[in-house]
């Protein structure tokens, strides 16, 4: 942990080894990225320590803040149709053989 | 290669092109909303998702039937973004933001709760922070962290459909995910410190 340069104090979390156990896994935790028995030892984890359930609970309070106030636009239908129309004078005009006109293949990875 | 040979190649393209536009055009919503939080922009969402398919259907000889077409045309989404149209603009380096401790905005901002116990900690951060805010936060984010944050906290995908993706290892992911959220932190924290939102928190009763 580093020592900070602005003003405000940090505030700490509880410390104990368990704390720091669950503490350290609480992005793949709310991420539902844990297995089965770290998940239930987190849990009981949580039940038993109050801070550790308040920091956690913060997190998954600031996960909802940021996916709710990033939703986005509604889907354009208009550009399905766009595509398709595209796509399809594509495979017309390429019944002949298609073949890159934009400098290539782009690839997954390139 | 004999004539025939040639137009039959021909034909099996055809037919693999027609299954690429039976099989990609449902994930048409997801690359769209995934390009406009990218871009910030609906008219470049819209031309960015067209060039991922045009790409995609033409390259779709080079997808291998049975593995994940979703992720294929994301990381064409991906790259095309990443090479055409990723703002110019200077973004953090990844080292500056190291020694951003874990829990950072909970440390500075979570005794507010207890502050106000008649109100919830969502309450709180739903009026702290406004989609301008959240926005500006993650648009600053170094790129490489910009686009896990997206793929997860926004779009919700899981590490191994960002791995897939982004072409990175799942341990890449974690890490960026980790350090871009720690940063987002930092800048949301920044913009509550900016308005004199953050300062009156330690001093509450």
């Amino acid at each position: 942990m580093t020592h900070d340069h602005d003003a405000t104090p940090a505030m700490p979390i509880a410390g104990t080894p368990d704390c720091e156990r669950a503490l350290a896994e609480v992005y793949t935790f709310l991420d539902q990225e844990l297995g089965e028995s770290q998940r239930a030892e987190i849990m009981a984890h949580l039940e038993a320590c109050s801070p550790c359930f308040e920091a956690f609970d913060f997190e998954a309070e600031l996960r909802m803040v940021i996916t709710t106030k990033t939703h986005s636009g509604e889907f354009p239908e208009t550009l399905r149709i766009r595509i398709e129309e595209k796509l399809t004078y594509l495979r017309i005009q390429g019944s002949g053989g298609v073949g890159p006109d934009d400098g290539g293949e782009p690839g997954p990875g390139a | 290669m004999s004539r025939s040979g040639v137009r039959f190649s021909s034909r099996a393209l055809m037919a693999n092109q027609e299954a690429f536009a039976e099989q990609a055009m449902e994930y048409m919503p997801q690359l769209y909303s995934t390009a406009l939080r990218m871009t910030h922009n609906a008219s470049d969402a819209e031309d960015l998702v067209q060039e991922t398919y045009l790409k995609a259907y033409k390259g779709f000889a080079g997808f291998e039937q049975g593995t994940n077409l979703r992720a294929w045309m994301f990381r064409i989404l991906t790259n095309t973004y990443i090479n055409s149209y990723r703002s110019k603009k200077r973004r953090p380096d990844e080292t500056e933001l190291d020694g951003v401790e874990d829990f950072y905005l909970y440390r500075r901002m979570g005794g507010l709760e207890a502050a106000r116990a008649s109100r919830s900690a969502e309450d709180e951060l739903m009026d702290y922070f406004t989609d301008a805010d959240v926005q500006a936060a993650i648009d600053a984010l170094p790129e490489s962290y910009r686009l896990a944050v997206l793929l997860s906290d926004v779009e919700g995908l899981s590490y191994k459909e960002i791995a897939e993706d982004l072409d990175i290892p799942i341990g890449t992911v974690m890490s960026r995910l980790h350090r871009g959220r720690k940063a987002l932190q930092k800048q949301l924290h920044d913009f509550a410190l900016e308005r004199g939102l953050a300062d009156a928190v330690p001093e509450a009763p």
